[in-house]
């Protein structure tokens, strides 16, 4: 996957501005462009997740909300119970990987039944997982119900206070380069090489001897896993679990980003993370009917921008 | 016992207005290939045009009539600007691209009629309840709505199975390109099938907007419901969408009538209540994934 020495560009002037993004909001007194950076980092986690599904092997979930909402729910309810629970519950070494664990091990489940649709069943019975999971948070009313769940305070990490904004936007942007490395690993792998396989032509990986399905599930398992990462990481930023992490318009908007980055491209996640989550507090800013302006954007995008905002970088040929 | 066979009646009409959702939406996929998420907006406005067209003339026929036609026309609108282009892409597309539209289109309701819901009951001539069994009283409004579905229905076969139109949709849903080939003007045939599902989707809202609130996401709310109908009764296959309706519509309705009292059997009241609304509103989607492992192209497969 060489990038264009444009891409590489805009690649390094994208990572100096993150890094430099706390120093500049101080500059500018602007301490709310902090959280929206952290905004972006977790979201460009959860989008990066998805791609491995949708870009890379090819199956197009509707239900990624699902992982997001139960990872930020699992730290959510860790927390609600503390009275009651060990100290460490509250640790982020502890609670972080249950984040992960919880949604991977759902996921294991689910995929197993959700894998033998294919196509537009495929699109439909994952989100029906996900509503499943929608309405049983709605029902839990000694969770927050319709109202969610709030957090007093973060996870505790070591060396940092737990109300510093800057020092859990670094932490935000660690873990996204964390997982783009984890992601980048496996795309160079002989495992990601077989997802590649299975999205181009199933039959033909099948032909050659290997059995689909177990890819998939794997793949399918690391993306709950990954963006039950990015939920905990959510929650945590603004110390609330609010169901509609789970709400089907979050898997609509997930995928979205996927294919505004650019289909398939790792990088295309953080940007179609970034241009979505600009867009929002933009256009929230300017109408509350932002929606009115959105809708069309997304429509252009499917219809004029096959290749996203990452593959349009890449000058005629694409970046992959 | 009187209580079951209300809710029975319920799961029917319920049902029935699924199947006149499902119908259109599983047609435009049968025979175009496209996954329209929007189909639930042409429900939201035609709901919105006929509340709106009630309250203006006072008429429920008129306001009826106006539902009909804005869905009908706006959906016409919609296929020949839009959904036209993304026949030929992937489900991926069609998804993103409809999800869009919903969000245009809730946004645009929302400026128009604000977001406070419309309210509109039935009108006088339909209003009050007959006793379907001695003792039983039932609203008149409801079974009017099951028999209009039913006749829909039964009309459906017929255009369908018994006339020129229907076989050239048949042939289509089989094979598109072929019917395209052999000289049939596929681009009037999509935008005439698209309209029909538009008009189906607009029926459904005008005649369920006295019973429910006018409101913003209404839409997208039946809309799952009538995915999980059609994926059940399988893609493309109206006998199926049938099947899949009544069967979404009573195990929802059942479900969501007797689940709360039973689990009060074991839970405390107020527990008992929100597990059961929340199991309740699973069902269906219990039901999808066993459908789906059991048969996973659904009930009734559209193409062998």
């Amino acid at each position: 996957m060489g990038e264009s020495p444009r891409q590489i560009v805009v690649l390094a002037a994208a990572f100096a501005l993150m890094v430099a993004l706390p120093a500049i909001a101080s500059a500018m007194a602007r301490p709310d462009f902090v959280t929206l950076g952290s905004q972006i980092a977790i979201m460009a986690i959860a989008v990066a997740s998805l791609d491995l599904l949708m870009g890379r092997t090819g199956l197009p979930s509707f239900g990624h909300a699902a992982w997001l909402g139960l990872g930020g729910y699992t730290v959510g309810i860790l927390a609600f119970h503390q009275a009651d629970l060990p100290w460490f519950v509250t640790q982020a070494w502890f609670a972080w990987p249950m984040a992960i664990l919880v949604p991977a091990a759902l996921a294991a489940g689910i995929g197993a039944l959700c894998l033998r649709t294919s196509g537009i069943s495929f699109i439909m019975i994952t989100l029906a997982f996900a509503q499943m999971f929608f309405f049983l948070f709605i029902a839990l009313k000694a969770y927050g119900g319709d109202d969610g769940l709030s957090m007093r305070r973060r996870n505790a990490l070591p060396g940092i206070a737990p109300r510093d904004d800057v020092a859990f936007y670094y932490v935000c942007l660690a873990a996204l380069v964390l997982v783009l490395f984890l992601l980048r690993r496996i795309a160079a792998s002989r495992f990601g090489a077989v997802l590649d396989g299975i999205r181009q032509n199933e039959r033909r990986m099948m032909a050659i001897g290997l059995s689909p399905y177990p890819y998939k599930l794997a793949a399918f398992v690391m993306s709950a896993a990954i963006a039950g990462l990015a939920g905990a990481l959510h929650v945590n930023l603004f110390r609330f679990a609010s169901p509609d992490l789970l709400h089907w318009t979050m898997s609509g908007e997930l995928m979205v980003m996927v294919v505004l980055g650019g289909l398939g491209s790792l990088w295309g996640a953080v940007f179609g993370a970034a241009a979505m989550v600009l867009l929002h507090s933009l256009l929230a800013q300017w109408t509350e009917h932002w929606q009115i302006v959105l809708g069309p954007i997304l429509v252009a995008v499917v219809l004029l921008a096959r290749r996203g905002l990452w593959g349009a970088l890449g000058g005629p040929k694409g970046g992959q | 016992m009187t209580l079951l066979l209300e809710q029975l009646l319920n799961g029917l009409q319920f049902g029935v207005m699924l199947f006149l959702m499902a119908a259109g939406l599983t047609l435009v996929f049968g025979i175009m290939g496209l996954i329209n998420l929007a189909h639930g907006s042409l429900y939201m406005i035609g709901a919105y045009a006929s509340a709106w067209a009630t309250q203006q003339t006072g008429s429920f026929l008129v306001g009826l009539g106006a539902g009909l036609a804005a869905a009908a026309v706006l959906g016409m609108a919609l296929e020949a600007a839009i959904l036209r282009r993304l026949y030929a892409r992937d489900h991926l597309d069609q998804v993103l691209a409809t999800f869009g539209v919903i969000l245009f289109s809730n946004e645009a309701v929302a400026m128009i009629f604000g977001r406070q819901p419309l309210m509109a009951g039935p009108p006088p001539w339909l209003s009050g309840s007959v006793e379907i069994v001695p003792g039983v009283p039932y609203p008149v409004y409801r079974l009017a709505i099951i028999a209009t579905g039913l006749a829909v229905a039964g009309g459906l076969y017929l255009l369908i199975a018994h006339t020129r139109i229907g076989m050239l949709v048949r042939a289509g849903a089989t094979h598109r390109e072929l019917v395209g080939a052999l000289g049939v003007r596929i681009g009037l045939l999509f935008t005439a099938v698209f309209g029909l599902g538009a008009l189906l989707a607009g029926l459904a809202g005008a005649l369920t907007g006295p019973l429910l609130a006018v409101q913003v996401g209404m839409g997208e709310r039946i809309l799952i419901t009538t995915f999980v109908v059609i994926v059940i009764g399988g893609l493309g296959s109206v006998r199926g969408a049938l099947a899949g309706a009544l069967l979404v519509g009573m195990v929802d309705t059942l479900s969501r009538a007797y689940l709360p009292t039973t689990l009060r059997a074991v839970l405390p009241a107020s527990d008992a209540d929100a597990l059961g609304a929340g199991l309740s509103s699973m069902a269906i989607f219990i039901l999808m994934a066993v459908v789906l492992l059991w048969r996973p192209r659904g009930l009734f497969p559209a193409h062998g």
